[in-house]
């Protein structure tokens, strides 16, 4: 990746994410289709900038709109996703294959500029999640005119 | 520094038999599969397809799950890409007997849902037995 771009997660999920490594290493990719992909890692985020807001977009697949919270505090954006686990009709069955997360996630990006906190938007479509974070005026660019004498 | 665990989008093992004309990375959509007493049911996580673009077929006991995903964005300045945006594809054998008739799909919330009824003859059936 083209930038490094820290992330701040709680050291509970870091150690979760050291032992998620460790388990992967010894016993082959997680998620073959046996287990449920319960606490298989964080969702994945595109972030992109533009010249007025900075954009970040995840694929929740499955998640309804109240089983999303995003927040925006001190530079970072958390989201939170808990999908729901299998609805009442799934029990008492054979699982084929399992691959599907379920449960909860939660992600935490620092933003690199400063952003409207009062104006964030996020909407759901389709299982992507799109949250547009206005840029504060401060963190804007700005044309400067040069003056001629 | 890219965090190793991050939930990715794996690749398909293989594209559809005949080539597609569009070029891009296809992704293998994670599935639950669920037998049920009298249908299967198949959910995959297509998160950004449009029902309109999705194609399922059932031939000869083969399932196949194809959806056409456009790029959401073009030419952007990416600060973090830890996923990529494409087209699903996934295949599968199914053993049982399935009445393909009766196969129903529904794409909601980026999860397509398909119900595979089985066929009559492999029903669980109950059978009274009458007192002599």
């Amino acid at each position: 990746m083209a930038f490094g771009y820290p992330t701040t997660r709680h050291p509970f999920h870091q150690l979760r994410d050291e032992m998620d490594r460790l388990l992967t290493g010894f016993l082959g990719p997680a998620g073959d289709g046996l287990l449920p992909a319960v606490f298989r890692g964080h969702p994945a985020v595109n972030v992109w900038e533009k010249d007025d807001a900075l954009m970040v977009e995840m694929e929740v697949p499955g998640v309804k709109t109240d089983e999303v919270e995003v927040s925006v505090a001190k530079g970072e954006l958390s989201i939170r996703i808990n999908r729901a686990a299998e609805t009442e009709e799934e029990k008492h069955v054979t699982y084929h294959r399992r691959e599907r997360p379920i449960g909860s996630f939660s992600r935490v990006v620092r933003l690199p500029v400063e952003v409207d906190a009062d104006h964030v938007a996020a909407a759901l479509h389709d299982g992507v999640l799109t949250i547009t974070l206005p840029k504060a005026p401060s963190a804007k660019p700005r044309k400067i005119n040069v003056a001629g004498t | 520094m890219e965090n190793q665990n991050t939930v990715t989008k794996p690749a398909a093992e293989q594209t559809a038999v005949a080539e597609r004309t569009r070029c891009g990375c296809c992704y293998r959509p994670s599935v639950d599969i669920v037998e049920q007493e009298d249908e299967l049911l198949v959910m995959a996580d297509m998160p950004g397809a449009q029902s309109d673009a999705i194609d399922v077929k059932f031939e000869d006991g083969t399932l196949e799950i194809y959806a056409a995903v456009a790029p959401r964005q073009e030419g952007e300045d990416y600060l973090l890409r830890e996923y990529g945006v494409g087209d699903y594809y996934r295949t599968f054998q199914v053993s049982e007997a399935v009445d393909a008739a009766k196969i129903s799909a529904q794409y909601a919330d980026g999860v397509l849902t398909l119900r595979l009824p089985k066929a009559e003859a492999i029903k669980p059936r109950k059978i009274a037995v009458s007192a002599g």
